[in-house]
C-alpha cells in the first residue's frame, strides 16, 4: 500500500514545536518509584479492605463542596475533551457514534473519574499502565513529561484489537501526578480480513496491527516511524491517523485541565483527592449492593455456538464449537459481591477469545448500566468484586498468542447471565423496574469493505482514497430486555456502550460509498415471548454499487442457538439468518422503474422478489467473508430481547398493539399468546375475538397439562442422553473441554446426573 | 430519593405505571429504603394463604415460612419443595427440540438449528400449569436452581429485623 498523498499525512501540518524537562526518576510521589507507590496500595487495600487504607474520607467530610466540585471539574473536563476531540476524527464510528472515551488514573494506574462514552475501556487502561510499571518503564523505556504511549494489546489491558489508547502522562514539577488515556474504536486495523470485528482470526497473527504498551512520541510529537507504521499498517490511514490525533489532542486538553486545577488547589490535595475519590467509588458500589440486592447465591449460565466445520478458513477452526460461559454470583452479608466464573470452557482457534481485563472492562460497563448509575464511576467499583476468571480459560486465556479480535461474543453471553443474577437480586428487594431479563446481542450486521470503480472516486474527495471500509454500528439498536414491569425497549440498546446509537444513514453512505442501504424494517417475531416482551429486533436490505473487489462478511449472534433464555417463563428471541443473492436482475428493475425487495418478510419471500444467479440462505446469521458484485443483495437482522413471565398473562390489547406494530405476526400470537382475532394488513387493524381467545388460552394450559412430563421422567430421559453423550459436535466440544478445565464443574455435572467418577463426555 | 406509597407499588406490581411515572417517580436513584417490606405486605395480600412471605422469588414463586420451615410456594398454593431444593425439580416440564416444536413459538429460520441439540426447558407448575421458567441450555446440561438467598443475614443485618417466620421465636426469647 503506498503512503497516501495528502498534506494530512505530513507531519509537520499536525505538531507543534515544545520541549520538556526531563525528570530523573524516581518519579512517584514523595520520592517513591511507581512500583514501590503500586506496592505500597495493593498492601493497604488487602490489609485494610479500603483503598490505600483510607478508612475515612478526611477531605470529604471537612471541605465536601471542594471535593465534589474537583470530581465535577474532572468529569467536565473529561467530557469536554471527549466532545471536543471526537471533531478531530472523521471515522463516523467516532465523530457521529461516539466510540471514544477519556480518563484519568491514579499513578498507580487507578481510574478515578471517566468521560461519557464506551466507558467500557476504563479499566483495561488501568491494566495497561500497571503492566508499564510493573516492566519498570519508570527505569526502562522512560517515562518523561510529554511522553506518548500506546496500548491496543488484549493481553496486556484491551477490550479488542480495534481500540487504541494513547496514554499521556501527566506530571506536576519533578513528579507523575495521574495519566490521561483516550480510547477510540478504529474502524480497521490492518487484520487478515477487512472489518472492525474480525471472525476469521484464529490466532494473534491475523489480528493486525498491535502496539504493546509502546512508547509512541515524545515532546507532544508521534514519532516518524510510529505514524508511518500506522499509515502503512492499516487499510484506513486516513481515518486512523485523525483518530490518533484525536486521541492525543484530548489527552493533552484533560492535561492543561488537571494543571490549572493544581495551581488552584494545591499539589496536595489533588493528591488526596484522586485517592478519596476511588475509595468512594468502592464504598458506593458495596452499599448499592445492599440497597439493591438479596445476600445469597445466583447461578445463571450463558452459551455461544460457532458453527464452523463448514465456514473457517484454517484447518484448525474447521469444526463446530460451543463456548460454555457459567456465572456464580454470591452476595455476601457485608455487601461484597464475588463473581465466579468457574467452567468456562478453554480457549479456541477464533477471535472470540476474552482477556480477563475485557471481562473486567465488561463487568464495570454492566455494573454502571445496571447498579452504579449516579455514583462515583472509577476502579473503586472493580475492587468492591471479587472475581474469578479461570486462568487459562477463555475468559482470561493468559495468552498472547490467542486471537482476542471479537471477544464481544463471548462479552455479551456472559453478561447475558450476569444480568439475569442481578436481576433476581433487584426482584427479589421489589425493585421491579430495575430487572433487565438480558438484551439482544449487538452482533455487528455487516463488515467489510470495497473499493469505488475510478469513475465513480473521481467524484469523492481524494483525502479518502478509493477504499471503502464497512462497519457501520446498526448493531447498536438491539431490542432491549422486558423488565418484570414493563416491556423491553425496541430496536434502542448496545450492552458495550449504552450511550450508543447506529447515526444517520447518509453519514454512513458518506465512508460506505459503494454499499448503499435499500430498506430497514422492524422484523416481526424477533422479541422474546412473555407477559412483558423483548424489545424487538429490524432487519435491513444493502446492494453494491460502483465498485468492484467486494467482500461483505456478519458477525451475529445469536445464530444456530439461543445464549440464554428469559425470565420468570419469558423466552429468548428470535435468532438471526442471513440471506445474499448474487448476480441479481437489481439494476434492470431499476431502469425499467420496477419494484425492488425492501424485506424478507414473510421468511423466505425475499428471493421472490428478485431474479438471483445464486441465492443464499442460511439459518446461522454468521458467514466468512464473501465476494460481491455491483447489485447483489444482503439482508441482515439485529436481535430481539428476552421476554418477562409467561405469555399468557399479556394482555390482549398489548397483543393487538404488537400486531399492529409488526412486533409478532398474527398466527405467532395465537400459537404462543392464545389470542385469537382478525388482522386487516391494509388497514394495520388487528380485532380480538374475545370469546375465541378465552378458549384458545384455556385450550393452551390444557395442552400444557398434557404435554409435559415430570422432572423424574424429564431426569431419567436426559441422562440416558448424557451417558451416550447424544448431541451435536459442537456440544461435545463444550462438554469435552469443560471437563478438562475445571475438576469442580466436572465433578458437580457428574454428582447431579448419578455418574460414576469413570465419566466424561 | 423514591418514595412510593402502597397503591403505587400495587401499580408497579401490575405493570400500570406510565413511562412518564416510570422515568419521574420509579426510576431515579437513590431507592425508597422501604421498597422491600412495602411490595411484600402487597404481595401477601394478594396471595390466598396466611404464611408469610420471606422474598419473591419471581412472578408466581415465592419464599414462604411455614410450621413445617421454610418452603418454595407457587401462587396457587402449590408446595414445590423445601428451600434448600432446587424447585425445578418438583416442576413439570417440556422440552422443545425440534423444528416442528420451535416453530409454535418462531419462525422457520428464527430458531436453534436442530442439529444442535439445544433445549427450551419449560418449567410448569404442577397444580396451576403457569410456565415458571424457562431455561434454553444444550441437552445435557444440569438443571441448575437461579437463586438461593441468604434469608436471615438478609432479615437480621440488612434490616435490622428477625425474618417474619422468625419474629415469634425471637419475641419468646426475649
Amino acid at each position: 500500500m503506498s503512503k497516501p498523498e495528502s498534506e494530512l499525512h505530513d507531519p509537520e501540518t499536525t505538531t507543534r514545536d515544545r520541549e520538556f524537562n526531563d525528570v530523573e526518576p524516581p518519579i512517584g510521589w514523595d520520592g517513591q518509584t511507581l512500583q514501590e507507590m503500586l506496592n505500597e496500595s495493593e498492601h493497604l487495600l488487602e490489609e485494610t479492605g479500603h483503598y490505600r487504607g483510607l478508612d475515612e474520607l478526611e477531605l470529604k467530610e471537612q471541605d465536601p463542596f471542594q471535593y465534589e466540585q474537583m470530581y465535577s471539574r474532572l468529569r467536565g473536563a473529561l467530557v469536554s475533551a471527549r466532545e471536543t476531540a471526537l471533531h478531530v476524527s472523521a471515522s463516523p464510528i467516532v465523530r457521529e457514534i461516539g466510540e471514544l472515551c477519556f480518563q484519568i488514573y491514579t499513578p498507580e494506574g487507578d481510574s478515578v473519574a471517566v468521560s461519557t462514552g464506551i466507558i467500557v475501556h476504563v479499566h483495561t487502561g488501568s491494566l495497561a499502565i500497571k503492566y508499564m510499571i510493573e516492566e519498570d518503564y519508570e527505569h526502562g523505556r522512560g517515562i518523561q513529561p510529554g511522553d506518548v504511549f500506546c496500548n491496543n494489546d488484549n493481553d496486556l489491558g484491551n477490550v479488542h484489537t480495534t481500540d487504541v489508547h494513547t496514554f499521556v502522562p501527566i506530571f506536576y514539577e519533578d513528579e507523575l501526578v495521574a495519566w490521561a488515556d483516550g480510547v477510540t474504536h478504529e474502524i480497521d486495523i490492518g487484520g487478515m480480513t477487512r472489518g472492525h470485528d474480525q471472525i476469521a482470526s484464529t490466532n494473534r497473527h491475523e489480528d493486525g496491527l498491535y502496539a504493546t504498551c509502546e512508547k509512541i512520541g515524545e515532546d507532544d510529537k508521534l514519532y516518524q516511524d510510529w505514524r508511518d507504521r500506522g499509515q502503512r499498517g492499516v487499510r484506513t490511514p486516513m481515518y486512523w491517523d485523525l483518530d490518533e490525533k484525536c486521541r492525543l489532542a484530548g489527552c493533552h486538553m484533560i492535561r492543561e485541565a488537571i494543571h490549572e486545577m493544581i495551581d488552584e488547589v494545591g499539589v496536595e490535595t489533588f493528591k488526596q483527592f484522586l485517592y478519596e475519590a476511588v475509595e468512594e467509588g468502592r464504598e458506593i458500589m458495596e452499599s448499592r449492593v445492599k440497597e439493591r440486592m438479596f445476600p445469597g447465591t445466583y447461578r445463571e449460565a450463558g452459551f455461544h455456538p460457532i458453527q464452523w466445520e463448514d465456514k473457517a478458513w484454517q484447518p484448525g477452526a474447521q469444526q463446530n464449537m460451543m463456548n460454555h460461559l457459567p456465572v456464580e454470583m454470591t452476595i455476601d452479608g457485608d455487601g461484597e459481591m464475588e463473581l465466579d466464573l468457574e467452567g468456562a470452557t478453554p480457549p479456541g482457534p477464533h477471535p472470540f477469545n476474552c482477556a480477563k481485563g475485557s471481562m473486567e472492562g465488561a463487568l464495570w460497563v454492566y455494573l454502571t448500566q445496571s447498579l452504579l448509575h449516579d455514583g462515583k464511576v472509577n476502579d473503586g467499583a472493580n475492587y468492591a468484586v471479587d472475581t474469578n476468571y479461570p486462568e487459562g480459560s477463555v475468559v482470561n486465556p493468559q495468552d498472547p498468542e490467542r486471537s482476542y479480535h471479537t471477544p464481544w461474543a463471548t462479552i455479551f453471553s456472559t453478561y447475558l447471565a450476569v444480568s439475569k443474577c442481578l436481576s433476581n437480586g433487584f426482584f427479589s428487594r421489589g425493585f421491579r423496574e430495575e430487572v433487565i431479563t438480558g438484551y439482544g446481542e449487538p452482533g455487528d450486521a455487516l463488515q467489510g469493505g470495497g473499493k469505488l470503480k475510478d469513475s465513480v472516486a473521481d467524484a469523492i474527495p481524494d483525502a479518502l482514497g478509493d477504499y471503502w471500509p464497512v462497519g457501520p454500528f446498526d448493531f447498536s439498536c438491539q431490542g432491549l430486555g422486558a423488565s418484570a414491569c414493563r416491556d423491553g425497549l425496541d430496536y434502542g440498546y448496545a450492552m458495550f456502550n449504552p450511550e450508543a446509537d447506529l447515526g444517520d444513514v447518509e453519514e454512513w453512505e458518506q465512508t460506505q460509498w459503494g454499499l448503499l442501504q435499500l430498506s430497514r424494517r422492524v422484523k416481526p417475531n424477533t422479541a422474546g415471548h412473555g407477559k412483558y416482551r423483548g424489545g424487538s429486533g429490524w432487519e435491513g436490505l444493502h446492494t453494491i454499487m460502483g465498485s468492484e473487489d467486494v467482500s461483505m462478511y456478519a458477525f451475529s449472534i445469536p445464530t444456530v442457538t439461543w445464549s440464554a433464555a428469559g425470565m420468570s417463563g419469558g423466552y429468548p428471541g428470535g435468532t438471526s439468518y442471513s440471506v445474499r443473492v448474487h448476480d441479481t436482475d437489481l439494476a434492470e428493475r431499476a431502469a425499467a422503474d420496477e419494484p425492488y425487495p425492501l424485506d424478507d418478510q414473510p421468511v423466505g419471500s425475499l428471493e421472490e422478489q428478485i431474479e438471483g444467479e445464486e441465492v443464499i440462505r442460511d439459518q446461522d446469521g454468521m458467514f466468512f467473508p464473501e465476494e460481491f458484485e455491483n447489485h447483489d443483495l444482503l439482508r441482515y437482522q439485529t436481535s430481539g430481547g428476552p421476554g418477562w413471565g409467561d405469555p399468557l398473562e399479556r394482555p390482549p390489547a398489548k397483543l393487538k398493539e404488537d400486531i399492529e406494530e409488526d412486533i409478532f405476526t398474527p398466527d405467532i400470537v395465537e400459537q404462543v399468546y392464545g389470542v385469537v382475532g382478525e388482522y386487516d394488513a391494509d388497514d394495520r387493524d388487528f380485532t380480538v375475538d374475545e370469546e375465541a381467545t378465552k378458549q384458545r388460552r384455556k385450550e393452551i394450559r390444557e395442552e400444557r397439562a398434557e404435554r409435559t412430563q415430570s422432572f423424574e421422567e424429564f431426569f431419567e430421559a436426559e441422562r440416558e442422553r448424557v451417558e451416550e453423550s447424544d448431541w451435536n459436535d459442537g456440544v461435545q466440544y463444550m462438554y469435552e473441554g469443560v471437563f478438562e478445565q475445571s475438576d469442580q464443574w466436572a465433578e458437580e455435572f457428574r454428582e447431579f446426573w448419578n455418574l460414576d467418577d469413570a465419566y466424561s463426555p | 430519593m423514591t418514595d412510593l406509597d402502597k397503591h403505587r407499588v400495587e401499580s408497579l406490581i401490575e405493570g400500570e405505571l406510565t413511562w412518564d411515572e416510570m422515568r419521574n417517580d420509579v426510576l431515579p436513584d437513590p431507592k425508597d429504603p422501604d421498597r422491600f417490606e412495602k411490595t411484600r405486605e402487597v404481595l401477601q395480600d394478594r396471595v390466598d394463604w396466611d404464611d408469610p412471605i420471606l422474598v419473591p422469588l419471581n412472578d408466581h414463586l415465592y419464599v414462604v415460612g411455614t410450621d413445617d420451615g421454610r418452603v418454595v410456594r407457587a401462587e396457587c398454593g402449590e408446595d414445590l419443595c423445601e428451600v434448600d431444593e432446587n424447585w425445578k425439580r418438583s416442576c413439570e416440564v417440556f422440552v422443545r427440540e425440534d423444528a416442528e416444536e420451535f416453530e409454535e413459538l418462531y419462525e422457520e429460520y428464527m430458531h436453534v438449528d436442530p442439529d444442535w441439540a439445544f433445549e427450551l426447558r419449560e418449567w410448569y407448575c404442577p397444580e396451576c400449569y403457569e410456565l415458571i421458567d424457562v431455561d434454553a441450555v444444550p441437552v445435557g446440561y444440569p438443571v441448575i436452581k437461579p437463586f438461593d438467598p441468604d434469608i436471615d443475614t438478609f432479615y437480621e443485618e440488612w434490616q435490622g429485623r428477625p425474618a417474619p417466620d422468625r419474629e415469634s421465636t425471637e419475641t419468646a426469647a426475649d
